[in-house]
Protein backbone atom coordinates (compact mmCIF):
# COMPACT_ATOMS: atom_id res chain seq x y z
CA UNK A 1 0.00 0.00 0.00
CA UNK A 2 1.33 3.70 -0.83
CA UNK A 3 2.42 5.65 1.82
CA UNK A 4 -0.02 8.38 1.36
CA UNK A 5 -3.27 7.81 -0.46
CA UNK A 6 -6.25 10.47 -1.19
CA UNK A 7 -9.68 9.82 -1.74
CA UNK A 8 -11.26 11.90 -4.07
CA UNK A 9 -13.63 13.45 -6.89
CA UNK A 10 -11.96 14.61 -10.18
CA UNK A 11 -14.12 17.53 -10.19
CA UNK A 12 -13.69 18.86 -6.63
CA UNK A 13 -11.78 22.00 -6.11
CA UNK A 14 -10.91 20.70 -2.70
CA UNK A 15 -9.27 17.41 -3.16
CA UNK A 16 -7.03 19.59 -5.95
CA UNK A 17 -5.76 21.56 -2.98
CA UNK A 18 -4.76 18.44 -1.45
CA UNK A 19 -3.38 17.30 -4.21
CA UNK A 20 -1.49 20.98 -5.43
CA UNK A 21 0.22 20.21 -1.76
CA UNK A 22 1.45 17.05 -2.21
CA UNK A 23 2.74 18.05 -5.46
CA UNK A 24 4.43 20.85 -3.97
CA UNK A 25 6.00 18.63 -1.96
CA UNK A 26 6.86 16.03 -4.26
CA UNK A 27 5.23 13.65 -2.42
CA UNK A 28 4.12 10.24 -4.05
CA UNK A 29 0.63 9.38 -3.49
CA UNK A 30 -1.98 7.25 -5.08
CA UNK A 31 -5.29 8.18 -5.78
CA UNK A 32 -8.60 6.65 -5.20
CA UNK A 33 -11.98 7.83 -7.27
CA UNK A 34 -14.96 8.07 -5.29
CA UNK A 35 -18.57 7.94 -6.20
CA UNK A 36 -20.32 10.28 -4.35
CA UNK A 37 -23.48 8.77 -5.15
CA UNK A 38 -22.95 5.28 -3.60
CA UNK A 39 -19.90 6.03 -0.85
CA UNK A 40 -17.02 3.31 -0.20
CA UNK A 41 -17.14 2.05 3.02
CA UNK A 42 -13.73 3.25 3.32
CA UNK A 43 -14.95 6.54 2.78
CA UNK A 44 -17.50 6.16 5.73
CA UNK A 45 -15.16 4.73 8.02
CA UNK A 46 -12.49 7.19 7.70
CA UNK A 47 -14.79 10.44 7.47
CA UNK A 48 -17.62 9.29 9.51
CA UNK A 49 -19.04 12.99 10.43
CA UNK A 50 -18.99 14.54 7.26
CA UNK A 51 -18.83 11.81 5.06
CA UNK A 52 -17.13 13.81 2.41
CA UNK A 53 -13.78 14.44 0.39
CA UNK A 54 -10.97 14.70 0.51
CA UNK A 55 -9.50 12.04 2.52
CA UNK A 56 -6.12 11.58 3.26
CA UNK A 57 -4.43 8.61 4.60
CA UNK A 58 -0.60 8.91 5.62
CA UNK A 59 0.50 5.86 6.81
CA UNK A 60 -2.17 5.16 9.73
CA UNK A 61 -2.94 9.13 10.07
CA UNK A 62 -6.67 9.29 8.21
CA UNK A 63 -6.85 13.80 7.91
CA UNK A 64 -10.02 15.15 6.70
CA UNK A 65 -10.79 18.91 5.57
CA UNK A 66 -8.78 20.29 2.73
CA UNK A 67 -7.00 22.96 4.86
CA UNK A 68 -6.00 21.03 7.99
CA UNK A 69 -4.69 18.30 5.57
CA UNK A 70 -2.53 21.23 3.77
CA UNK A 71 -1.31 22.43 7.11
CA UNK A 72 -0.45 19.16 7.74
CA UNK A 73 1.41 18.43 5.03
CA UNK A 74 3.28 21.85 5.19
CA UNK A 75 4.16 20.51 9.08
CA UNK A 76 5.43 16.97 7.38
CA UNK A 77 7.05 17.56 4.51
CA UNK A 78 10.25 19.66 3.15
CA UNK A 79 10.09 21.46 0.25
CA UNK A 80 8.70 24.79 -1.21
CA UNK A 81 6.59 26.22 1.98
CA UNK A 82 2.67 26.26 1.41
CA UNK A 83 2.64 28.77 4.74
CA UNK A 84 4.76 31.98 5.41
CA UNK A 85 7.32 31.59 8.17
CA UNK A 86 6.76 34.91 9.78
CA UNK A 87 3.67 33.85 12.45
CA UNK A 88 1.81 37.59 11.31
CA UNK A 89 1.86 36.66 8.03
CA UNK A 90 0.67 32.79 8.56
CA UNK A 91 -1.64 34.25 10.42
CA UNK A 92 -3.14 36.96 7.39
CA UNK A 93 -2.76 33.92 5.32
CA UNK A 94 -5.05 31.36 7.29
CA UNK A 95 -7.32 34.31 7.74
CA UNK A 96 -7.74 34.87 3.61
CA UNK A 97 -8.16 31.36 3.28
CA UNK A 98 -11.06 30.55 6.10
CA UNK A 99 -12.42 33.98 4.10
CA UNK A 100 -12.48 32.54 0.90
CA UNK A 101 -13.87 29.11 2.11
CA UNK A 102 -16.62 30.77 3.71
CA UNK A 103 -17.72 32.36 0.59
CA UNK A 104 -17.25 29.40 -1.62
CA UNK A 105 -20.98 28.12 -1.14
CA UNK A 106 -22.74 32.03 -2.07
CA UNK A 107 -19.96 32.22 -5.31
CA UNK A 108 -21.19 28.84 -6.48
CA UNK A 109 -24.64 29.75 -5.78
CA UNK A 110 -24.65 32.66 -7.53
CA UNK A 111 -24.20 31.09 -10.53
CA UNK A 112 -26.81 29.26 -10.12
CA UNK A 113 -29.37 31.12 -8.86
CA UNK A 114 -32.03 33.24 -10.42
CA UNK A 115 -33.86 36.27 -9.59
CA UNK A 116 -33.68 38.40 -6.52
CA UNK A 117 -31.48 35.57 -4.90
CA UNK A 118 -29.34 35.48 -7.97
CA UNK A 119 -28.94 39.58 -7.86
CA UNK A 120 -28.30 39.47 -3.71
CA UNK A 121 -25.60 37.00 -4.18
CA UNK A 122 -23.60 38.52 -7.04
CA UNK A 123 -23.34 41.50 -5.11
CA UNK A 124 -21.89 39.08 -2.15
CA UNK A 125 -20.09 37.53 -4.66
CA UNK A 126 -18.66 40.93 -5.83
CA UNK A 127 -17.77 41.99 -2.44
CA UNK A 128 -15.88 39.37 -1.60
CA UNK A 129 -13.90 39.04 -4.73
CA UNK A 130 -12.85 42.89 -4.17
CA UNK A 131 -11.35 42.56 -0.86
CA UNK A 132 -9.28 39.43 -3.21
CA UNK A 133 -8.68 41.85 -5.20
CA UNK A 134 -6.97 44.50 -2.79
CA UNK A 135 -5.01 41.81 -1.57
CA UNK A 136 -3.44 41.03 -4.92
CA UNK A 137 -2.10 44.92 -5.11
CA UNK A 138 1.64 44.35 -6.94
CA UNK A 139 1.78 40.72 -6.37
CA UNK A 140 1.85 38.09 -8.77
CA UNK A 141 0.53 35.35 -6.40
CA UNK A 142 -0.99 35.80 -2.46
CA UNK A 143 1.79 33.82 -1.54
CA UNK A 144 4.19 36.75 -3.25
CA UNK A 145 6.64 35.36 -5.69
CA UNK A 146 5.10 31.71 -5.38
CA UNK A 147 1.97 30.17 -4.42
CA UNK A 148 0.80 29.59 -1.26
CA UNK A 149 -1.79 28.35 1.17
CA UNK A 150 -4.52 31.42 -0.08
CA UNK A 151 -3.45 30.31 -4.23
CA UNK A 152 -4.37 26.92 -3.89
CA UNK A 153 -7.40 27.64 -1.23
CA UNK A 154 -8.62 30.06 -4.00
CA UNK A 155 -8.29 27.55 -6.96
CA UNK A 156 -11.53 27.46 -7.24
CA UNK A 157 -11.89 31.21 -8.26
CA UNK A 158 -9.29 30.31 -11.20
CA UNK A 159 -10.50 26.72 -12.72
CA UNK A 160 -14.48 26.51 -11.52
CA UNK A 161 -15.49 29.33 -10.87
CA UNK A 162 -14.13 31.44 -14.22
CA UNK A 163 -15.44 27.83 -15.51
CA UNK A 164 -18.84 28.11 -14.77
CA UNK A 165 -18.57 31.76 -16.17
CA UNK A 166 -17.92 30.42 -19.92
CA UNK A 167 -20.93 27.51 -19.60
CA UNK A 168 -23.33 29.86 -17.74
CA UNK A 169 -22.27 32.84 -19.51
CA UNK A 170 -21.64 34.67 -16.07
CA UNK A 171 -20.58 38.03 -15.99
CA UNK A 172 -19.63 37.85 -12.23
CA UNK A 173 -15.97 38.31 -12.22
CA UNK A 174 -14.50 39.94 -15.45
CA UNK A 175 -11.12 41.73 -16.47
CA UNK A 176 -13.04 45.01 -16.45
CA UNK A 177 -14.04 45.10 -12.82
CA UNK A 178 -11.04 42.62 -11.15
CA UNK A 179 -7.87 42.92 -13.57
CA UNK A 180 -5.77 41.75 -10.19
CA UNK A 181 -7.80 38.40 -9.92
CA UNK A 182 -7.88 37.89 -13.34
CA UNK A 183 -4.24 38.14 -14.30
CA UNK A 184 -3.45 36.19 -11.10
CA UNK A 185 -6.12 33.29 -12.47
CA UNK A 186 -4.41 32.78 -15.59
CA UNK A 187 -1.13 33.10 -14.01
CA UNK A 188 -2.22 30.27 -11.53
CA UNK A 189 -3.97 28.01 -14.41
CA UNK A 190 -1.15 28.99 -17.05
CA UNK A 191 1.37 27.77 -14.97
CA UNK A 192 2.17 24.35 -16.36
CA UNK A 193 3.19 22.63 -12.99
CA UNK A 194 -0.57 23.85 -11.87
CA UNK A 195 -2.40 22.90 -15.09
CA UNK A 196 -1.51 19.04 -14.57
CA UNK A 197 -3.53 19.83 -11.34
CA UNK A 198 -6.44 21.52 -12.80
CA UNK A 199 -9.40 19.27 -14.06
CA UNK A 200 -9.76 19.46 -17.97
CA UNK A 201 -11.71 22.40 -19.01
CA UNK A 202 -13.73 21.16 -21.62
CA UNK A 203 -14.89 18.02 -19.48
CA UNK A 204 -15.50 20.38 -16.24
CA UNK A 205 -17.82 23.00 -18.56
CA UNK A 206 -19.48 19.99 -20.04
CA UNK A 207 -20.24 18.43 -16.64
CA UNK A 208 -21.98 21.73 -15.72
CA UNK A 209 -23.73 21.93 -18.70
CA UNK A 210 -25.63 18.46 -17.83
CA UNK A 211 -25.81 19.93 -13.90
CA UNK A 212 -27.42 22.82 -15.47
CA UNK A 213 -30.03 20.88 -17.09
CA UNK A 214 -30.42 18.64 -14.39
CA UNK A 215 -30.98 21.80 -11.88
CA UNK A 216 -33.71 23.25 -14.13
CA UNK A 217 -35.56 20.26 -14.86
CA UNK B 1 9.12 41.51 26.44
CA UNK B 2 5.92 40.31 27.04
CA UNK B 3 2.70 42.46 27.29
CA UNK B 4 4.46 45.02 25.12
CA UNK B 5 1.95 46.80 22.97
CA UNK B 6 -0.77 43.91 23.62
CA UNK B 7 -4.56 44.82 22.91
CA UNK B 8 -7.79 42.77 22.57
CA UNK B 9 -10.81 43.97 21.13
CA UNK B 10 -13.90 41.79 22.14
CA UNK B 11 -16.72 41.39 24.83
CA UNK B 12 -16.90 39.71 28.24
CA UNK B 13 -20.13 38.01 26.99
CA UNK B 14 -18.25 36.79 23.50
CA UNK B 15 -17.34 33.16 23.21
CA UNK B 16 -15.12 33.90 20.62
CA UNK B 17 -13.63 36.45 22.68
CA UNK B 18 -12.94 34.70 25.69
CA UNK B 19 -11.13 32.44 24.26
CA UNK B 20 -8.49 34.71 22.99
CA UNK B 21 -8.20 36.07 26.88
CA UNK B 22 -8.12 32.44 28.42
CA UNK B 23 -5.45 31.49 26.26
CA UNK B 24 -3.23 35.08 26.42
CA UNK B 25 -3.51 34.51 30.37
CA UNK B 26 -2.43 30.63 29.91
CA UNK B 27 0.57 32.12 28.17
CA UNK B 28 0.75 34.62 31.24
CA UNK B 29 0.91 37.36 28.37
CA UNK B 30 -0.27 41.14 29.48
CA UNK B 31 -3.05 42.57 27.47
CA UNK B 32 -5.61 45.53 27.83
CA UNK B 33 -9.00 44.65 26.90
CA UNK B 34 -11.37 47.04 25.23
CA UNK B 35 -14.67 46.24 25.55
CA UNK B 36 -16.78 46.91 22.22
CA UNK B 37 -20.74 46.87 22.01
CA UNK B 38 -20.32 44.17 19.00
CA UNK B 39 -24.12 43.28 19.56
CA UNK B 40 -24.93 47.25 18.31
CA UNK B 41 -25.18 47.55 14.09
CA UNK B 42 -23.12 50.84 14.35
CA UNK B 43 -20.19 49.40 14.84
CA UNK B 44 -16.76 51.74 16.91
CA UNK B 45 -14.64 53.15 14.57
CA UNK B 46 -11.90 51.59 16.23
CA UNK B 47 -13.28 47.76 15.16
CA UNK B 48 -14.18 48.78 11.79
CA UNK B 49 -10.56 49.83 11.14
CA UNK B 50 -8.84 46.70 13.14
CA UNK B 51 -10.72 44.16 11.20
CA UNK B 52 -12.45 45.91 7.57
CA UNK B 53 -12.98 42.93 6.47
CA UNK B 54 -15.74 41.65 9.02
CA UNK B 55 -16.25 44.01 11.45
CA UNK B 56 -16.35 41.89 14.18
CA UNK B 57 -14.40 41.24 17.55
CA UNK B 58 -12.03 39.62 18.95
CA UNK B 59 -9.49 40.96 17.22
CA UNK B 60 -5.53 40.82 18.84
CA UNK B 61 -3.43 44.13 18.49
CA UNK B 62 0.26 43.38 18.98
CA UNK B 63 2.79 45.60 17.71
CA UNK B 64 0.19 47.53 15.47
CA UNK B 65 -0.69 44.97 13.71
CA UNK B 66 -4.35 43.68 13.44
CA UNK B 67 -5.71 39.41 13.94
CA UNK B 68 -8.62 38.70 13.20
CA UNK B 69 -10.96 35.62 13.41
CA UNK B 70 -10.55 33.49 17.36
CA UNK B 71 -8.91 30.62 15.68
CA UNK B 72 -6.32 32.48 13.55
CA UNK B 73 -5.93 34.02 16.65
CA UNK B 74 -5.38 31.56 18.99
CA UNK B 75 -2.57 29.80 16.21
CA UNK B 76 -1.07 33.25 16.35
CA UNK B 77 -0.78 33.74 19.85
CA UNK B 78 0.90 30.28 19.84
CA UNK B 79 3.58 30.85 17.10
CA UNK B 80 4.30 35.07 18.13
CA UNK B 81 5.25 33.64 22.12
CA UNK B 82 7.34 30.94 21.66
CA UNK B 83 9.24 31.07 25.46
CA UNK B 84 5.55 31.60 27.39
CA UNK B 85 5.12 28.53 28.49
CA UNK B 86 3.78 25.09 26.68
CA UNK B 87 1.57 25.53 23.26
CA UNK B 88 -1.70 25.11 23.18
CA UNK B 89 -1.97 23.39 19.91
CA UNK B 90 0.41 19.84 20.57
CA UNK B 91 3.51 19.44 18.74
CA UNK B 92 2.80 16.15 16.63
CA UNK B 93 1.29 17.49 12.87
CA UNK B 94 -1.19 14.98 13.22
CA UNK B 95 -2.25 15.57 16.62
CA UNK B 96 -2.00 19.41 15.33
CA UNK B 97 -3.96 18.55 12.60
CA UNK B 98 -7.03 16.39 15.14
CA UNK B 99 -7.21 19.55 17.45
CA UNK B 100 -8.04 21.57 14.41
CA UNK B 101 -10.77 19.31 12.93
CA UNK B 102 -12.35 19.07 16.41
CA UNK B 103 -12.12 22.88 16.95
CA UNK B 104 -13.67 22.94 13.41
CA UNK B 105 -16.40 20.39 14.53
CA UNK B 106 -16.94 22.00 17.66
CA UNK B 107 -17.17 25.92 15.88
CA UNK B 108 -18.72 25.07 12.75
CA UNK B 109 -21.31 22.09 13.25
CA UNK B 110 -21.96 21.50 16.84
CA UNK B 111 -22.27 24.88 18.23
CA UNK B 112 -24.62 25.84 15.49
CA UNK B 113 -26.73 23.53 16.85
CA UNK B 114 -27.75 25.32 20.27
CA UNK B 115 -27.62 28.45 18.34
CA UNK B 116 -30.72 27.27 16.46
CA UNK B 117 -32.57 26.60 19.85
CA UNK B 118 -32.24 30.33 20.42
CA UNK B 119 -34.46 30.91 17.43
CA UNK B 120 -37.24 28.85 18.61
CA UNK B 121 -38.42 27.05 15.19
CA UNK B 122 -40.79 25.18 16.66
CA UNK B 123 -38.31 22.13 15.63
CA UNK B 124 -36.75 21.82 19.19
CA UNK B 125 -36.88 18.12 19.59
CA UNK B 126 -34.76 17.25 16.48
CA UNK B 127 -32.15 20.21 17.39
CA UNK B 128 -31.89 18.68 20.78
CA UNK B 129 -31.22 15.80 19.38
CA UNK B 130 -28.67 16.64 17.45
CA UNK B 131 -27.05 18.33 20.40
CA UNK B 132 -26.83 15.25 22.90
CA UNK B 133 -25.37 13.19 19.54
CA UNK B 134 -22.79 15.98 19.18
CA UNK B 135 -22.17 15.66 22.84
CA UNK B 136 -21.35 12.08 22.80
CA UNK B 137 -19.34 12.65 19.47
CA UNK B 138 -17.40 15.29 21.98
CA UNK B 139 -17.25 12.50 24.83
CA UNK B 140 -15.37 10.10 22.65
CA UNK B 141 -13.07 12.41 21.28
CA UNK B 142 -12.02 14.10 25.06
CA UNK B 143 -11.42 10.15 25.61
CA UNK B 144 -9.35 9.73 22.57
CA UNK B 145 -7.06 12.85 23.56
CA UNK B 146 -7.09 13.18 26.95
CA UNK B 147 -5.71 10.04 27.20
CA UNK B 148 -6.86 9.86 30.43
CA UNK B 149 -5.66 13.23 31.58
CA UNK B 150 -7.50 16.03 32.67
CA UNK B 151 -7.74 18.02 29.33
CA UNK B 152 -8.12 17.73 25.92
CA UNK B 153 -4.46 18.67 25.69
CA UNK B 154 -3.65 16.16 28.34
CA UNK B 155 -1.90 17.66 31.57
CA UNK B 156 -2.20 21.36 30.46
CA UNK B 157 -5.43 23.34 28.79
CA UNK B 158 -4.64 22.73 25.15
CA UNK B 159 -6.45 24.25 21.92
CA UNK B 160 -9.40 21.92 22.21
CA UNK B 161 -10.16 23.01 26.00
CA UNK B 162 -10.40 26.57 25.25
CA UNK B 163 -12.31 26.32 22.40
CA UNK B 164 -15.17 23.87 23.35
CA UNK B 165 -14.20 25.63 27.29
CA UNK B 166 -15.06 29.18 26.22
CA UNK B 167 -18.91 28.05 25.19
CA UNK B 168 -19.65 26.73 28.56
CA UNK B 169 -21.10 30.13 29.68
CA UNK B 170 -23.38 30.26 26.86
CA UNK B 171 -23.96 26.34 27.52
CA UNK B 172 -24.77 26.62 30.87
CA UNK B 173 -27.81 29.38 29.70
CA UNK B 174 -29.47 27.29 27.48
CA UNK B 175 -29.67 24.72 30.12
CA UNK B 176 -31.18 27.09 32.40
CA UNK B 177 -33.55 28.72 29.43
CA UNK B 178 -34.43 25.19 27.71
CA UNK B 179 -34.55 23.42 31.03
CA UNK B 180 -31.97 20.74 29.53
CA UNK B 181 -29.54 18.96 31.21
CA UNK B 182 -26.09 18.99 28.51
CA UNK B 183 -23.60 18.33 30.53
CA UNK B 184 -24.92 15.25 32.19
CA UNK B 185 -22.49 13.32 34.29
CA UNK B 186 -24.19 10.07 33.81
CA UNK B 187 -24.19 10.14 29.57
CA UNK B 188 -21.42 12.19 29.57
CA UNK B 189 -18.93 11.67 32.54
CA UNK B 190 -15.57 12.92 30.51
CA UNK B 191 -16.69 16.05 29.40
CA UNK B 192 -18.70 17.04 32.76
CA UNK B 193 -16.04 16.73 35.36
CA UNK B 194 -13.47 18.01 32.21
CA UNK B 195 -16.00 21.48 32.57
CA UNK B 196 -15.66 21.48 35.75
CA UNK B 197 -11.90 21.61 35.80
CA UNK B 198 -12.01 23.93 33.13
CA UNK B 199 -14.36 26.50 34.38
CA UNK B 200 -11.92 26.75 37.96
CA UNK B 201 -8.76 26.73 36.14
CA UNK B 202 -7.19 29.85 36.73
CA UNK B 203 -6.62 31.24 33.08
CA UNK B 204 -10.77 30.72 32.12
CA UNK B 205 -12.68 31.35 35.95
CA UNK B 206 -12.44 35.23 35.93
CA UNK B 207 -13.20 35.41 31.97
CA UNK B 208 -15.58 32.73 31.65
CA UNK B 209 -18.85 34.54 32.14
CA UNK B 210 -21.60 34.07 34.71
CA UNK B 211 -24.82 31.57 34.22
CA UNK B 212 -26.81 34.94 35.71
CA UNK B 213 -25.45 37.89 33.64
CA UNK B 214 -25.50 36.05 30.77
CA UNK B 215 -28.69 35.73 30.79
CA UNK B 216 -29.22 39.10 31.27
CA UNK B 217 -27.27 40.06 28.84
CA UNK B 218 -29.43 37.73 26.27
CA UNK B 219 -32.92 39.12 27.57
CA UNK B 220 -31.15 42.65 27.03
CA UNK B 221 -29.96 42.17 23.48
CA UNK B 222 -33.11 40.06 22.37
CA UNK B 223 -35.30 43.53 23.71
CA UNK B 224 -32.84 45.88 21.44
CA UNK B 225 -33.52 43.66 18.82
CA UNK B 226 -37.50 44.03 18.89
CA UNK B 227 -37.56 47.75 19.72
CA UNK B 228 -35.19 48.52 16.55
CA UNK B 229 -37.41 46.51 14.59
CA UNK B 230 -40.87 47.67 15.78
CA UNK B 231 -42.09 50.90 14.28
Amino acid sequence: MAEVQVYGVWCSAFVRRVEMGLKMKRVEYEYIEEDLKNKSDLLLKYNPIYKKVPVMLHNRNVLVESLIILEYIDEVWEGPPILPKDPYERARARFLAKFIDDKLPSMWKACWSAGEEREKLIVETREALKILENELKGKKFFGGDSIGLVDITANFIAGWFLGLHESVGLQIMTQENFPNLMKWAEEYSGNSFIKENMPDKEKLVAHYKILKTGAQS
Amino acid sequence: MAGSGVKVLGSWSSPYSNRVQITLNLKSIDYEFIEENFYMSNKSERLVEANPVHKKIPVLIHDEKAISESLVILQYIDEAWTSNGPTILPSDPYDRAIARFWASYIDDKWFPWLKELEKASGDEGAIVGNIFEGLMVLEEAFVKCSKGKDYFGGDNIGYIDVVLGSYLGWIKVIETGFGLNLLDETRIPGLTRWAQRFCSHDAAKDVVPQTDKLVQFFMMVQATKTNSSSG
